[in-house]
């Protein structure tokens, strides 16, 4: 089944917050896929950079469910190809500060067994609540 | 004196914010005003009939319209009142719409009051207007065409055709331009060749073109209906009447070099032909491949050649002639593909540009391959255009199509061959191009929407990938070629450069040659008599560039054709009684128009009209029509008339034409600025003297602006340096006095710099808002204190 974009003020926003956060106007993208061809990590993305970028300038929020935003390594090969001089590595990071400024907790302590608790190195505990959290 | 006064309601325009009959009531208790009347429609043919009764029903003499702005219908009304009998220099417009009714349209009371202002200022300048007559040069039939490409033969056929003469300028030895080195022409699939070589042949058959290759420009002086050019002949060591174009000096020369005709793909002799359809069909000794003229090394060509057509002794040849009107078609260069690392051109063998293609399928189809084609064949489109990384932002208009071209050519010589087109936007906008692209998708090209993100080799060398997104499926291509194209952009010439700074021609942000107006004057430019034409004024296509180029020819014919052209008397006189010969002027004038006997006086025509010199002088002997020092300060006091106790006003002076405009465009958009602003129309930001500024002090100006067009496009040499030099002047006065010297200002503009010149106008009289009023003793005596400077100076 297809999607749907339903286009709101809502989207608006969205695109409005990303493109302040980041600095870059984002409606500039003329999604030639530049960033996309060049990008190494690419391959292991669930979205291109340049659908990244379509998505945020239709005011998609569900690109900050992606995993590719994460797998961005702000590596700047887009940035210093990109023909309309966009800084998508500033994108991503705004992308991932949305997701991160809403401090949401995904692992709660109280709900660890106390034998894992006792097992787990405590390294790998404070490490797993950085990463789930946001 | 009796002056007339209409007042116009543009339909609503005006009226709907401005008070037109309070402005109107205002105008009739202004001095000498005898006449007064508003209308609908001042521009209508009812409205230009008003006027022409109104000036003999009441034996006016002068007439002020409140309007749009002169821009828009000076013209007109200038005809209305010489048609009624009057000088056309009588008529003066008080600009009420892009000036008021417009920018202030969210404060009427202050538009009103503007308006009555600026038709008080109208009718001060209208009370001390000449009845001047109109002055007309006369012009001959003589023209130069800068490049000897499709536009430059355009131009020149035309020209020629209609019966005048044409100097032909090309710095190659052979004319013919880019189009020589095309396979076939978009979207209909002519052998350029063909239908290009006839054109060319028609140049030196025509009677009235002297054709000059391999010759360069020098220098360019004068104006309209007096060019005086300078070329410089290179010397081609072959005497081009009598060579036969046998190829016996090329068969024996023993030296080779790359041949720039084939892109550097083939190597040609030191001595050779430019092109198999060269005109003139000369051989051409290169000096700088030869193996040597002096001392002589080898002399071979001489040996062979029949006619005796070879010439070691030939020197460069300078050559001067005067023409009327010049015609610019200086074309582009291709965008240097070694620029765009990431494709490796120059790096990789299999990486070329589109027109190495052109030649390769030029010489295929000769059969005589210059190297393999390969299978599987890439098109990376904007190559160059369309990217910031490169510093070009524009597009090339030509690529997309002329790599659909090559696709049909490489797919009719091998129907097997896979072609695949890689593009960000496919542009297929002209005549008959979109059944052309669709026809190209029938015969099996793929074209691939993703601009190319890199193109890497193996280590032979022979096999070339490319790393793209395919867009519209957002998944990665990674893929083996063996030939990869590179569809180059198109950039301005060095021609182009060079000949824009000996006419002082605008460029435009993408450094193309500038028109005069983008969408009514395509093919002027702001120097009188000087136009464009073809790819110097921005990418285009052969249709294009051959409309354009006809385009030019016959606006160059408009001017020359009456055999004499009409001219603005704005011009500089002297007051010979204030004169005493002390020639400081003389080197003031960038026009060279002032000559001093006992006294100075000008030469009307060579005047540009800048009014620089004027400033110079030290006794206020200079002067100009239509804007005599007089007028000048009438307009000011009449400026400052309206000025009500805590309000400011600072005084714009606005170049013609650009600062000016630029209010008027600001006007146009309804973009407000403060209603504090007096905006003064002057030919040149040089106009307004240092005494001009100080008496506008001295009436109770708080600020005054001075607006210029950008030194490089102003049409007046030196106008800049003179008014930092004026600017500077009055600082210093203003400073000994303790007035803030920040209160004079002033800026260069282009056309495009609407909200720099607003924020500027406004940020000063922000600046004056808070400096507060200048108090009234020390406004007194400034003008005393430079007359007291001038006298120390002159000591």
């Amino acid at each position: 089944m297809t999607d749907k974009i339903v286009i709101s003020e809502e989207n608006e926003e969205f695109l409005a917050k990303v493109s302040e956060i980041s600095g870059q106007v984002i409606t500039l993208c003329d999604q030639c896929g530049t960033c996309s061809g060049g990008c190494p990590m690419v391959t292991e993305m669930d979205l291109t950079p340049s659908q990244m970028m379509r998505m945020v300038q239709m005011g998609q929020r569900e690109v900050l469910d992606s995993k590719a935003i994460w797998y961005c390594a702000s590596c700047f090969t887009c940035t210093v190809r990109c023909p309309r001089g966009l800084d998508l590595s500033k994108v991503a990071e705004a992308l991932r500060q949305i997701t991160l400024r809403r401090a949401v907790d995904y692992i709660d302590i109280n709900n660890f067994p106390k034998d894992d608790l006792a097992r787990l190195p405590q390294i790998a505990l404070v490490a797993g609540m950085r990463k789930f959290t946001g | 004196m009796r002056v007339g006064v209409y007042v116009c309601h543009c339909g609503g325009n005006i009226s709907e914010t401005v008070d037109v009959h309070e402005v109107a009531s205002f105008a009739e208790g202004q001095p000498d005003v005898v006449f007064v009347q508003d209308y609908s429609h001042m521009c209508s043919e009812t409205g230009q009939k008003m006027i022409l009764d109104g000036i003999r029903d009441n034996r006016l003499d002068k007439v002020v319209v409140a309007a749009c702005s002169p821009q828009f219908h000076e013209k007109t009304f200038m005809a209305a009142v010489e048609n009624a009998g009057l000088s056309p220099y009588v008529l003066e417009i008080a600009n009420i719409r892009e000036q008021c009714a417009w920018p202030h349209f969210d404060s009427p009371d202050a538009a009103t009051d503007k308006a009555k202002d600026l038709v008080g200022m109208a009718i001060a300048k209208a009370r001390l207007d000449e009845s001047l007559a109109k002055r007309t040069m006369p012009i001959g039939k003589r023209v130069l065409v800068v490049g000897g490409g499709i536009a430059g033969i355009q131009a020149s056929l035309d020209l020629g055709d209609a019966g005048f003469k044409v100097y032909l300028v090309e710095k190659e030895p052979t004319i013919g331009g880019k189009m020589t080195k095309l396979s076939r022409t978009f979207p209909t699939e002519d052998c350029a060749a063909c239908i290009l070589s006839p054109k060319m042949a028609d140049v030196p058959s025509n009677p009235n073109i002297e054709l000059l290759t391999y010759t360069e420009i020098e220098d360019i002086k004068g104006y309209l209906g007096n060019y005086e050019v300078t070329v410089v002949r290179k010397p081609t060591y072959v005497d081009q009447g009598k060579c036969t174009a046998c190829n016996r000096c090329s068969e024996v020369c023993p030296v080779k070099v790359p041949d720039m005709l084939e892109e550097g793909l083939a190597s040609r002799k030191a001595i050779y032909l430019a092109s198999p359809i060269a005109v003139p069909h000369a051989y051409v000794l290169d000096s700088q491949a030869c193996l040597g003229l002096f001392p002589l090394a080898c002399e071979r060509c001489l040996e062979v050649c029949e006619p005796g057509a070879i010439d070691y002794d030939q020197k460069p040849q300078t050559l001067t002639f005067t023409v009327d009107t010049i015609i610019v078609a200086t074309g582009y260069d291709i965008f240097d593909a070694r620029e765009k690392k990431v494709y490796g051109m120059g790096r990789l063998k299999n990486v070329i540009t589109a027109l190495d293609l052109e030649r390769m399928i030029v010489h295929a189809a000769e059969g005589n391959p210059l190297r393999p084609m390969g299978k599987r064949i890439a098109f990376i489109q904007c190559v160059g255009s369309r990217d910031e990384q490169v510093g070009n932002e524009h597009c090339s208009r030509v690529c997309c199509m002329y790599a659909t071209k090559l696709s049909q050519l490489l797919k009719r010589s091998d129907p097997k061959r896979d072609v695949y087109v890689f593009y960000t936007d496919l542009r297929a906008y002209g005549k008959g191009f979109e059944e052309y692209y669709k026809r190209a998708q029938r015969t099996g090209v793929k074209f691939v929407r993703g601009r190319v993100a890199e193109v890497n080799g193996d280590s032979s060398g022979d096999k070339v990938t490319l790393k793209v997104e395919d867009t519209l499926t957002r998944r990665i291509i990674e893929s083996e070629f063996d030939l990869v194209v590179l569809s180059v952009g198109l950039r301005p010439s060095r021609g182009s450069k060079e000949i824009a700074g000996i006419l002082k021609l605008g460029e435009g942000a993408d450094g193309f040659l500038q028109e005069a107006h983008p969408k009514f004057r395509p093919v002027d430019t702001l120097t009188d008599g000087v136009f464009i034409c073809g790819c110097a004024q921005g990418p285009k296509d052969i249709p294009d560039t051959v409309a354009q180029a006809s385009a030019a020819s016959s606006r160059a014919i408009r001017l020359m054709n009456r055999g004499r052209y009409d001219i603005a008397p704005v011009i500089a006189f002297v007051h010979e009684h204030l004169c005493d010969g002390c020639g400081i002027c003389v080197d003031h004038c960038p026009a060279g128009a002032l000559v001093l006997s006992q006294t100075v006086s000008v030469n009307e025509a060579v005047c540009s009209g800048c009014g620089s010199c004027i400033a110079s002088c030290p006794t206020g002997a200079l002067d100009m029509h239509c804007y005599t020092n007089d007028q000048l300060l009438e307009q000011i006091r009449a400026s400052l008339a309206g000025k009500r106790e805590g309000e400011a006003r600072v005084l714009v002076f606005a170049d013609d034409q650009t600062t000016y405009r630029l209010a008027d465009n600001f006007g146009t958009g309804k973009l407000s600025y403060s209603p504090d602003v007096r905006i003064f129309r002057v030919p040149s930001g040089s106009r307004i003297t240092p005494r001009l500024m100080l008496q506008a002090f001295e009436l109770g100006a708080d600020g005054v602006f001075i607006g210029e067009s950008e030194e490089k496009s102003s049409p007046f040499a030196h106008s800049v340096a003179a008014i930092k030099q004026n600017v500077a002047a009055v600082r210093a006065i203003l400073e000994e006095r303790n007035i803030d010297p920040d209160r004079v200002r002033f800026s260069e503009f282009v056309t495009v710099m609407l909200t720099a010149f607003v924020n500027q106008m406004n940020s000063l009289v922000e600046f004056v808002r808070a400096a507060g009023p200048i108090p009234d003793g020390e406004r007194e005596m400034l003008t005393a204190r430079l007359t007291e400077q001038r006298q120390q100076e002159a000591v």
